[in-house]
């Protein structure tokens, strides 16, 4: 078992034949994962690495049944590309690009509500179940197969206490990069449901940064529905106000969204709070009692 | 990217919300032409930064002789302001707004930004005009008055009722009801227009002349909107920018400068969050949040170098890349490169973890540079505040 994505994922990638979306397409086969389609309007007919190119989603969906994109289209073009996915009927969108307006996502996120689609992203690493199936930019070869499930709004970070979990011989089952963009997709309280579900998933790794309540919402959850060990760590306690730390989302706004307010909120939910960000790894391993 | 308060008013007068007669100033002779044919009964002359609270500071002036205009520019342009928005260096001033005076009879509060929780634009409003707003949330949250706008349709009447009569306007002035929520869809149609993060009304007047003013303003643009809007990168003024924060940005760097002695340069936002956050467990400050992104080559290594050494607060360097994408030993090379080209005056230390760590550490390690490889984080951010002593 694992969450979002599987072996059977069947994979489209939009902007597939741009740099980035040719190097990371070959690189998520390479992994295993079922990439069956590329969308490039205008390059039908091409192939990417055996991958066959297509005008539209629409095509793809219909010749190769995809039911999940993932997107590397630039952010003048990206809320486009994930309607036209959402229209096409993708059931999981990926969205890896970096810098789309923000307005942009305020109207694809309402124009995405109520409807039998997610969205993960935008401005993430994507998805990763071990050994199954990777749909994102993170190196496949630090993930080891094991009982931990991960969400996250970073994504370097995110290798980091990945690294530690494999080096610690605990493992992963599937990491969810959510994004740093103030308007996304997918929560954090969207993903830990779907942790505390899966049977595999024995503890969950929450990663969050400065700004917004996303983290404080988690909180809440977690205290209501979730048994298992949840360890976090938040990044940006030496983050000033007012500042934008690279993401977009990442900024401490009117005395809100600072680093230790949303710790202590997640303490007080019976989160494990790892100050350290070398302990991550560590501090699972002790939840778990090995 | 923020703007003066001049520029936020012209962009108020081009979507048709009220705002004072005025017009930005760069000389007292600017000054006195513009006095004499604004010719008004008070004069405000106001110091344009991008920080708050500039009245307490002195960057006010308010007169009703025409000739101390003049004088009064004299005195602000070129002077420091202090406030508690611009840190203890303070910030030059370079220009002026000169307005007409107001009639002030009730003094209310106005923003749109957009809800996080949600999704969705939200205005924020309040009869507490004139204070900072994150004080009146605090003390008195129910004087905050909040209203979603559902991006599918945008802004409608009721939007602004439900706001209008939140704030009691029509017992406080029922002559300005209306004229108020058609200002609120024009600020609507601006905020969206415009790709603006925040824009922000405080106070909003309601004169004894019962209309309604923009007395002041605040807008913010979205930098990744930015490409949209030519008229609104022209506002961007380079004084108002720490410099060697322009020059990251010049080489597609990530940088903002802080006031500690180690100089960080890392791969991925969150990981240079951490990696300040670690600096500061192991008893010292960083001196900057760096983020050379996912393409890390030989030249982004050398322009993050040359930035970090430009700080004269920096005692020593503390790099940490978690290859992926990025490959370590590229990296190492990169290292190696810009260590030629630019002469490394502190103690260093590199952390090197995922894709090829290993044969980057032994690139560096054979290198002969003065510096120390790590391979974990925890002991990496140790050595290096040992090797600069901890913060004083």
């Amino acid at each position: 078992m694992s969450i979002l994505v599987n072996k059977n994922t069947r994979v489209v990638v939009q902007g597939i034949t741009g740099k980035e979306g040719s190097f990371h397409a070959t690189q998520c086969k390479a992994y295993g994962t079922k990439v069956v389609a590329g969308v490039t309007p205008g390059k039908a007919g091409q192939e990417v690495e055996g991958i066959p190119v297509f005008n539209t989603v629409a095509d793809a969906v219909k010749k190769t049944e995809a039911d999940t994109s993932l997107i590397f289209v630039p952010p003048p073009f990206c809320a486009d590309a994930i309607l036209e996915a959402a229209d096409a009927g993708i059931k999981l969108i990926i969205c890896i690009t970096e810098g789309i307006p923000v307005n942009d996502m305020v109207k694809v996120k309402r124009a995405l509500r109520g409807r039998d689609v997610r969205l993960i992203g935008p401005n993430c690493p994507g998805v990763i179940t071990v050994d199954e199936a990777k749909i994102g930019i993170m190196p496949g070869f630090i993930h080891k197969k094991g009982v931990v499930g991960v969400v996250s709004r970073s994504g370097t970070l995110t290798y980091e206490a990945v690294h530690q979990l494999s080096t610690l011989g605990l493992g992963e089952t599937t990491c969810v990069g959510i994004g740093g963009d103030p308007v996304n997709g997918t929560g954090f309280v969207d993903v830990l449901p779907l942790f505390e579900k899966d049977p595999e998933t024995q503890a969950i790794v929450m990663i969050g940064e400065i700004g917004g309540d996303a983290e404080e919402k988690a909180a809440e959850f977690i205290k209501k529905n979730v048994k298992k060990p949840v360890i976090s760590f938040i990044a940006g306690i030496t983050a000033p106000p007012g500042r934008r730390m690279g993401h977009a989302g990442a900024i401490i706004s009117g005395g809100k969204g600072t680093a230790a307010e949303k710790m202590k909120t997640l303490e007080a939910a019976g989160v494990k709070v790892v100050k350290n960000p070398a302990e991550i790894g560590a501090a699972v391993k002790q939840a778990l009692g090995r | 990217m923020n703007v003066h308060e001049f520029q936020a008013k012209s962009l108020f007068a081009q979507f048709s919300v009220p705002v004072p007669r005025g017009k930005e100033i760069t000389s007292p002779e600017d000054a006195t032409a513009w006095a004499n044919e604004l010719n008004t009964p008070v004069f405000v002359v106001k110091a344009q930064i991008h920080a708050g609270g500039r009245g307490k500071a002195g960057g006010v002036k308010i007169t009703k002789d025409k000739g101390a205009v003049a004088g009064f520019a004299k005195e602000l342009i070129g002077k420091t302001l202090v406030t508690h928005q611009t840190g203890p260096k303070g910030r030059q001033v370079h220009r002026l707004l000169l307005e007409e005076g107001a009639n002030i009879s009730k003094e209310l509060y106005l923003s749109i930004l957009v809800d996080r929780d949600s999704g969705w634009p939200i205005f924020i409003a309040s009869t507490e005009g004139g204070m900072e707003i994150e004080e009146v949330a605090e003390k008195t949250p129910e004087k905050i008055i909040k209203e979603l706008i559902d991006p599918a349709v945008g802004f409608q009447a009721y939007n602004g009722r439900n706001v209008a009569f939140a704030l009691g306007l029509n017992t406080i002035e029922p002559a300005v009801m209306n004229p108020f929520i058609q200002m609120m869809g024009n600020l609507y149609r601006l905020f969206m227009e415009k790709h603006a993060a925040m824009v922000e009304i405080n106070p909003l007047i309601i004169t004894k002349e019962k209309t309604i003013v923009a007395l002041d303003g605040k807008v913010s643009f979205d930098d990744n909107a930015l490409f949209k809007h030519a008229d609104v990168q022209q506002m961007r003024d380079l004084n108002e920018e720490e410099p060697l924060e322009i020059e990251a940005a010049a080489n597609n760097l990530n940088y903002v400068k802080l006031d500690g002695n180690i100089g960080c340069m890392v791969n991925g936002a969150g990981l240079a969050m951490a990696t300040m956050d670690v600096i500061k467990l192991a008893g010292s400050e960083p001196a900057n949040f760096l983020d050379v992104g996912g393409g890390a080559t030989k030249e982004t290594v050398a322009a993050g170098f040359r930035i970090l050494l430009k700080d004269p607060n920096v005692k020593g360097i503390f790099i940490n890349i978690f290859g992926g994408i990025v490959r370590c030993e590229r990296i190492a090379h990169g290292v190696i490169e810009a260590a030629k080209e630019v002469k490394i005056t502190v103690p260093l230390v590199v952390r090197l973890q995922g894709t090829n760590a290993e044969e980057g550490r032994k690139l560096l390690a054979e290198s002969g540079l003065k510096l120390d490889v790590a391979d974990d984080l925890w002991e990496a951010a140790q050595k290096i505040v040992k090797l600069t002593g901890k913060a004083a």
